[in-house]
């Protein structure tokens, strides 16, 4: 891969390396009475260069915290920063890239690429096409920038997201589990793929999945989020050297941070499971004495 | 390898080749082709067979043949009088079908982009959707000063409900993802509205083309056989076959019957066409 520039020539490592905090931020739905409260109490620092995923167990509240981050929802307590200043709405600091694809339909994979600068205006046509061409090269669409996003393969859809996304130059990418969805050999060229793109500008990078092995060959700290609502149940650093390589997940050190990152998972899962099942319990038992 | 050796018989094999691959190309063409002949024989055959047979047939008996239904179309091709019902039956539906369009759309868009508005006019449309065009005639009657306004008000409530009703559907259904993906990069509420919205609704709003168009259809021609043929307000295709009709003619009858076919046929597709054109990454499977 050939290294990134913008189009003054000056590298862009600087502008992609936000620092973020979150300091005590809850986030519930409803009225008081029926309150749930989806995300309690969470702090995490999110370093500035490094790729820190967030794995919980399902339905634990991963997606708030996304949308918290991203400005979509705001936290009901608690402080976003960004390099020190708290964070308002949406931003193209902050650029998502969502679940399955989330390209407008209607665009090309070329337009779709420079929606953002050019609806901004904060870049000139002319810079701004060269880096829009640079960025297809570097993600391997260059032949299909006149196709619209349902003539792209799935693989090509995310690769075609991520250009998207850092065309704006983010402080922040975050990625919502980006490579759900996907069969399982796409699945591992898109986490290769990802792997190279991270490792030669390192964006500071928010990843949420729900893919363990993923999560540990990506990241630099592992965040496990308790069951529903979540919490900050450990951070795992992930000692593993750069650049890495898919062939790391067979070594000593790797199975050994997804056994700890697997029984607290199970821990949590668990958790939830006989919740739902004393829930039932109950019911079964609310049901039957009102027959008797 | 013989084949590619005789210059000749390898040339003569890939013309065949390449007029069977035409054939196959074209093969839903010749199907449908095809289909339509053997109903014109069926039908033809079976309402002559009263004549071989001594008996009439149920129902096809009664039915002009196509031959004698030609024949009565070529004799009034050359009429001024079935051109007209053409031209003003297609008038009226144009007229309603574009001002539903016109006001119909941005009426819908409106109602789902405003919370405010559309609890204001939402619970009215709601009540006032479910009554049948038809139903509003003779209001329509009474309101409008003459018969031509009428028919073309009621033309337009029959395509006007459903368009807004579509527009509505879609623009309110839109991914929340693509919204927030361009909320991200900093798009404006205006760029909201034109670069989302609407690309994201032009699907619905052409589904309630499609259906408004027929609907048009439906209503600008029992109009038309309702109000008769007077100076005004009447004639169109919808009169001509109901004038077949009291001048006993049954060929002309169903004359007038493909004429509408044929005519809604033709609005379908100029709808399908420019569909095609206004949404090209749609027609790519």
């Amino acid at each position: 891969m050939k290294p990134e520039t913008t189009a003054a020539g000056a590298p862009t490592s600087a502008s992609g390396k936000g620092r973020i905090e979150l300091q005590h931020v809850s986030k519930g739905y409803g009225e008081a009475w029926e309150r749930q409260e989806v995300v309690s109490d969470v702090s995490l620092e999110i370093a500035p260069g490094k790729l820190t995923a967030v794995v919980g167990p399902s339905g634990c509240g991963k997606s708030t915290l996304v949308n918290l981050v991203a400005g979509f929802e705001s936290p009901e307590s608690g402080r976003i920063l960004l390099n020190g200043r708290p964070v308002g709405g949406p931003s193209h600091e902050r650029m998502v890239v969502f679940q399955e694809t989330a390209l407008m339909p209607w665009l090309t994979t070329y337009q779709n690429i420079v929606f953002g600068p050019r609806i901004r205006g904060d870049m000139p046509k002319k810079a701004l096409h060269e880096e829009a061409v640079k960025l297809l090269d570097k993600v391997g669409l260059s032949e299909f920038k006149d196709k619209y996003p349902i003539q792209l393969s799935g693989g090509m859809q995310r690769r075609a997201e991520l250009a998207r996304a850092i065309i704006n130059r983010p402080k922040l990418l975050i990625m919502d589990e980006p490579f759900r969805g996907l069969d399982a050999m796409t699945r591992e060229l898109m986490q290769e793929f990802f792997l190279r793109l991270f490792e030669e500008n390192r964006r500071t990078n928010l990843f949420v999945t729900s893919e363990i092995e993923e999560a540990i060959i990506l990241a630099d700290h592992l965040v496990i989020l308790s069951n529903r609502p979540a919490r900050v149940r450990e951070v795992i650093d992930i000692d593993l050297p750069r650049p890495r390589e898919f062939a790391m997940l067979g070594s000593r050190e790797a199975y050994q941070y997804k056994r700890a990152a697997l029984e607290l998972l199970h821990e949590e899962a668990m958790k939830s499971f006989s919740e739902q099942q004393s829930v039932q319990a109950g019911l079964i038992e609310a049901i039957s004495s009102r027959g008797s | 390898m013989a084949v590619a050796a005789s210059g000749t018989g390898a040339s003569g094999g890939g013309l065949r080749r390449l007029r069977w691959s035409a054939l196959k190309r074209n093969a839903k063409l010749w199907r449908g082709a095809a289909a339509i002949a053997l109903t014109l024989v069926l039908w033809e055959c079976g309402s002559r067979a009263s004549q071989q047979l001594g008996m009439q047939l149920p129902f096809i008996g009664l039915i002009p043949p196509p031959t004698a239904v030609l024949a009565a179309w070529a004799e009034v091709i050359p009429q001024f009088g079935y051109w007209e019902s053409w031209y003003l039956s297609f008038k009226r539906v144009l007229a309603g079908f574009l001002s539903a369009m016109v006001v119909g759309i941005p009426f819908g868009l409106l109602l789902a982009v405003s919370r405010y508005c559309r609890e204001i006019f939402f619970p009215p449309f709601e009540v006032l959707r479910p009554i049948p065009p038809l139903a509003w005639v003779p209001a329509s009657l009474i309101f409008w000063p003459t018969n031509e306004l009428s028919i073309a008000f009621v033309t337009f409530l029959g395509a006007f409900f459903t368009i807004v009703i579509n527009v509505l559907g879609g623009a309110r259904s839109i991914d929340i993802r693509l919204l927030r993906a361009a909320q991200s990069m900093g798009a404006t509420k205006w760029d909201m509205f034109w670069r989302i919205v609407l690309p994201a609704s032009l699907p619905s709003i052409f589904t309630g083309a499609a259906v408004g168009m027929g609907i048009t259809w439906e209503v600008v021609l029992a109009a038309e056989m309702i109000s008769g043929g007077g100076t005004q307000g009447g004639g169109g295709l919808g009169f001509f076959i109901w004038n077949s009709y009291m001048g006993g003619s049954l060929e002309q009858i169903v004359v007038g019957m493909f004429s509408i076919g044929i005519a809604g046929y033709l609005s379908s597709s100029a709808i399908r066409y420019l569909g095609d054109r206004c949404m090209p990454w749609r027609r790519l499977f």
